[in-house]
């Protein structure tokens, strides 16, 4: 496949994705896992990743945009470096849940879908993230932080602040 | 990291090897892992299905089938391939269960989803995780790739003759891809949205071929009946309910957290004894006692046994063990609100008394909540309610309807002291957005 020399993505993710393919019964199985690993990578799906993951599949840009837009984890602009996901649902919602939310907002100046003007965080309502038993409950990128308290999450954004200062993690 | 709880009254049969470094594949080997699928290889597909009836164990997801009568209703000769499929997509609220299991056990998933495979002689299963646990998925395909270094999974597992492949999938968020038929859906790279039925999975799966799919508790289940038996297993449980459950305790309890308790353990004892009461001294106002999805249940209705039938009788459901409990400071229609908000984001879309019917709830309860109200619109959110029920290709509709029925006729009169343009007696977080 031409991939090879034409892909956006990085050597290590390109090959990732070239194994995907390989794994199921049918190459369209591989969508949603490779749209999300795009994703992590670029950001989020733009006009480039689509393409791409359509001809890597096989089918056309308007069928990846048609399952794309199903998958509240698939997004088509960028969010900030650590994207706060902020559960609300029931189990979350009775041990303060809004509660978080409202300090996050307070404390990023920024609403839902917002995204800080350093691009550094950017703050998502969400629905049950599957912590209920340890709520009040966040995912940052891909991180649970949970019990969480006004307390916590300011040393949590603390700790973001300072490894994305930190040029290793730059 | 979630924290592990304890309490005496927990027997530790899925949980037995919690917390004890069982994810290592040695380890796991070490506290008598893999001996179930060895003993299953050897024993053939006959066996594995009267021993999984025997068991009594009933399916996790929430709607409580016989694991063991579900694989034995695919066909033994098929021209396509039979699949395996593990519902990881765990996105009821409430729900956190398998979250441990993968983080613990992940082994365990590996050999139920063998066995399953060994019994309807499929050669292929597919464990698919919700997206948003990444760090378990990572944890399940490491667990995955060492099970295939071992020769545990492959062309010749254990060196026989079998063969047996099994791949890590992940979601990318969506509840409505943890329905059986959705989850295929999604697992062949298209929107999750359900398919009609019949034909039935056992019959028309994954890629047309006959599948079994079962939630990753009872998969997980599924070893530790062979290591002790079926009829031990059933011997646990209550009538006609085999086995232990994996009850999650949220909300307003003292001690949340995940129990293993076995079926039929009293509710009342469970809030508590096991949970520890009230947080904070506080009154029960209400449970919902097995997920969001599941019609709340009063102080006075605490006095069942958790399992499939006894919370059936109470005129609800046993869901997916998913124990929310409410204090007398909980806003009825907050929460009720809060709850028909999910169910209407996590609509499909395809069926329009879903799609509709959800989206329209919650602006009645939006308008109820901020108090703006009638005392007409009580009986008509039932009214709306009602009729969004068996009228949908999913039960997501009965999901989004079953609860809010319960809600307006167990606490109307909450409901009622919403009216006048009152502002709500509890809640700090009125939604001003009117429609």
């Amino acid at each position: 496949m031409t991939t090879e020399t034409m892909s956006i993505f990085s050597p290590k993710l390109a090959a990732r994705l070239d194994a995907l393919v390989q794994r199921y019964p049918l190459k369209r199985s591989a969508l949603i896992p490779m749209l999300l690993y795009a994703q992590d990578e670029i950001g989020y799906l733009s006009d480039a990743v689509i393409d791409e993951v359509a001809a890597r599949i096989g089918i056309t840009p308007l069928e990846v945009r048609n399952v794309a837009t199903y998958y509240s984890m698939l997004r088509f602009k960028p969010a900030g470096k650590y994207n706060l996901q902020v559960c609300t649902n029931i189990s979350c919602m009775l041990r303060g849940g809004y509660d978080i939310f409202d300090h996050i907002q307070e404390r990023l100046g920024i609403g839902h879908k917002g995204v800080t003007p350093d691009g550094l965080f950017s703050l998502e309502e969400v629905e049950c993230i599957g912590v209920c038993c340890w709520a009040p409950a966040m995912q940052v990128n891909y991180d649970f932080h949970d019990e969480l308290t006004a307390d916590s999450v300011d040393q949590i954004l603390a700790n973001y602040r300072a490894k994305a200062g930190d040029p290793q993690n730059a | 990291m979630p924290r592990l709880v304890s309490h005496p009254d927990e027997v530790k049969i899925v949980t037995r090897r919690f917390g004890m470094g069982a994810a290592e594949i040695d380890r796991y080997i070490e506290l008598g892992g893999y001996e179930s699928t060895r003993k299953c290889l050897e024993k053939g597909p006959e066996f594995i299905i009267a021993e999984m009836k025997a068991s009594g164990l009933r399916g996790r997801g929430g709607a409580g089938f016989p694991t063991g009568l579900k694989w034995s209703f695919v066909p033994k000769v098929s021209v396509k391939p039979k699949y395996v499929l593990v519902n990881g997509d765990e996105s009821e609220p409430g729900t956190c269960k398998d979250h441990l299991i993968f983080l613990h056990d992940p082994h365990a998933v590996i050999e139920g989803t063998i066995i399953a495979g060994l019994a309807i002689g499929s050669k292929m299963g597919f464990i698919y995780l919700r997206g948003e646990y990444r760090y378990l998925i990572q944890i399940m395909e490491k667990a995955v790739a060492d099970a295939y270094a071992k020769g545990f999974l492959g062309k010749n597992i254990f060196g026989s003759e079998t063969e047996f492949q099994v791949v890590v999938q992940t979601g990318a968020g969506a509840y409505e891809v943890g329905e059986e038929s959705a989850l295929m859906e999604s697992l062949e790279g298209k929107r999750g949205v359900p398919r009609i039925k019949p034909p039935f999975p056992a019959v028309v799966g994954l890629y047309g071929g006959p599948t079994v799919i079962n939630n990753a508790e009872t998969i997980a289940s599924v070893p530790h009946i062979f290591a002790m038996g079926g009829a031990a297993y059933a011997a646990v449980g209550s009538e006609r309910n085999g086995g232990t459950r994996l009850f999650g305790l949220s909300g307003h309890i003292a001690r949340p957290g995940i129990y293993e308790l076995p079926m039929g353990y009293s509710l009342r004892k469970m809030i508590y004894e096991v949970g520890g009461g009230i947080r904070g001294g506080r009154a029960l106002k209400a449970v919902v006692p097995g997920g969001s999805s599941t019609p709340v249940l009063l102080p006075s209705e605490i006095d069942i046994g958790m399992d499939f039938d006894q919370v059936g009788k109470a005129g609800s459901m046993l869901g997916s063990g998913a124990v929310v409990v409410l204090d007398d400071q909980t806003c009825i229609v907050e929460f009720a609100l809060r709850t028909i908000s999910f169910y209407a984001h996590e609509s499909c879309g395809w069926c329009i008394p879903c799609r509709e019917g959800t989206d329209w709830l919650k602006k009645s309860l939006t308008r109820f909540h901020a108090g703006f109200g009638t005392m007409k619109d009580i009986d008509n959110i039932q009214y709306l309610a009602e009729n969004m029920m068996g009228r949908t290709f999913c039960p997501l509709g009965d999901a989004a309807a079953m609860p809010t029925i319960g809600f307006v006729k167990k606490f109307r009169k909450e409901f009622e002291e919403h009216l006048g343009g009152k502002p709500c007696p509890f809640a700090k977080h009125v939604e001003v957005a009117l429609v």
